[in-house]
């Protein structure tokens, strides 16, 4: 590699870097609670859900409530509002039902009703409130809304040409020196490096995932808006033009459900968007299937029912960039293999935590020296500490 | 310039072996829990914990 090659990854790694630092901080320290947060929950106080006894409600097993009559107790205690999505669960009867007082209202003004299909009875409001939700609301758009999810998503970018720099500038760096190598004894800067670098080239793989997923993931709603008005409006197109439908004309849901479990039995649904909300057209309830096995349970399926008539308007498979963005929840939370992944998805957080800090110390460090210094530092191994 | 400094220069291909091989492991690891339950999380598992040994080791047997 030739020295003006070198300079040219180092000042890419030292900009990159440099620009989405403060913010990954954030993000490796928000997302560290994150990890945990069913365990956390479980701990604080939140009800135990999984002690609730019954059929799983996004079945259609014995001894469920209709949705129907879930739908009309929660209307009653919240007149003027109207449904937007119902939700389900695949090991408790716990469901719930989300009322705004339009079809189209922000998410600020809904209510979330949690309900017990076994039962039939309204177990509580789920709140937006509490450490874990504030946590969670700082690492997906710090408040901003999508402005400042767009802006995260960007700040990913940026950490992910950060790695594939660092990578291209770990050859000419560890040119002489074995894998692994921890020079602690001789200067702090030599111990800060070669921990950035071991840390850095091990945790590589996981960390591109991870920031590429988030960066998926920041782009959910231009994404879901695409597939809205691509996708959908494909599926529903001779409903074009016709007023919407208002919610006092919204037929059954049970007929509705009846009529895509006829069309894709052992399909159970995550959640059913209503019309002229974000996820449906204005006509049709979008009932959201999972798949049946482990593989395919994140990539959704949407079956379009027609809320007036009951009948089904079409199926049709998530376009790829919707498939993606299915792949790239857990991918990102590391939720999907029991606690011991999630004390692994902890320990690499912990890792990109110290690659991050160190990386600060050795900017700092040597700030004011000029990059050619800095060149033949990394040509050196280290062993040519830039004067200051 | 210290002894270290003098020894041959390394390929690429060596600089990156070991490298390779943790991403290769974290790749399997992180698909693998995504494709099922039981062995396929126990496969996971064991994968991404290499990284994290392999600093361990380094620690162990790399610092001077």
């Amino acid at each position: 590699m030739t020295r003006g090659t070198i300079r040219a990854w180092y000042l890419v790694h030292k900009w990159t870097s440099l620009i989405c630092t403060l913010f990954l901080l954030m993000l490796c320290l928000t997302g560290l609670p994150l990890i945990f947060h069913d365990e956390i929950d479980a701990v604080s106080g939140e009800p135990d859900q999984s002690a609730v006894a019954g059929a799983p409600s996004s079945s259609d097993g014995p001894g469920l409530k209709s949705l129907d009559a879930m739908l009309a107790k929660v209307l009653a205690t919240k007149p003027g509002d109207v449904p937007v999505f119902m939700a389900f669960d695949n090991e408790t009867p716990l469901m719930t039902i989300t009322t705004a007082p339009r079809p189209d209202s922000k998410g600020a003004e809904m209510t979330i009703h949690v309900l017990n299909r076994a039962t039939g009875e309204t177990t509580g409001q789920e709140t937006e409130e509490g450490l874990m939700h504030f946590l969670l609301q700082l690492h997906t758009d710090m408040f901003l809304g999508l402005p400042g999810m767009l802006f995260l998503g960007l700040m990913g970018l940026l950490f992910v040409i950060a790695l594939v720099s660092g990578t291209v500038l770990y050859a000419p760096f560890m040119r002489k020196l074995d894998f692994g190598t921890l020079r602690v004894s001789r200067s702090k800067r030599l111990r800060q490096i070669d921990y950035h670098n071991l840390l850095g080239i091990v945790a590589l793989a996981w960390m591109t995932v991870v920031g590429l997923t988030g960066v998926i993931n920041a782009a959910a709603t231009p994404l879901r808006q695409m597939w809205q008005m691509g996708e959908l409006a494909e599926m529903t197109q001779t409903y074009k033009g016709q007023p919407p439908l208002p919610p006092s004309r919204y037929g059954s849901i049970d007929k509705a459900m009846a009529e895509v479990r006829k069309a894709r039995p052992g399909n159970n649904p995550q959640f059913i968007a209503f019309p002229g909300g974000a996820f449906s057209s204005r006509h049709h309830y979008a009932v959201f299937l999972q798949g049946t096995s482990k593989l395919t349970e994140h990539v959704l399926t949407p079956a379009l029912v027609d809320a007036e008539k009951g009948v089904l308007t079409d199926i049709r498979q998530m376009p790829w960039y919707m498939v993606a963005l299915s792949y790239s929840q857990p991918l990102h939370f590391g939720d999907y293999g029991a606690l011991p992944l999630k004390i692994l998805w902890a320990i690499l957080d912990l890792f990109t935590l110290y690659v991050l800090w160190t990386g600060i110390q050795l900017w700092f460090g040597k700030r004011r020296t000029s990059a050619d210094a800095h060149v033949r530092e990394v040509e050196s191994g280290g062993l040519v500490v830039p004067a200051e | 310039m210290t002894t270290k400094s003098k020894t041959r220069a390394r390929s690429l291909r060596t600089v990156f072996a070991v490298p390779l091989v943790m991403g290769v492991l974290s790749l399997i690891g992180l698909m693998s829990a995504l494709a099922g339950d039981g062995l396929a999380d126990r496969l996971s598992w064991a994968a991404l914990a290499m990284p994290v040994l392999a600093v361990a080791w380094a620690m162990r047997r790399r610092r001077r």
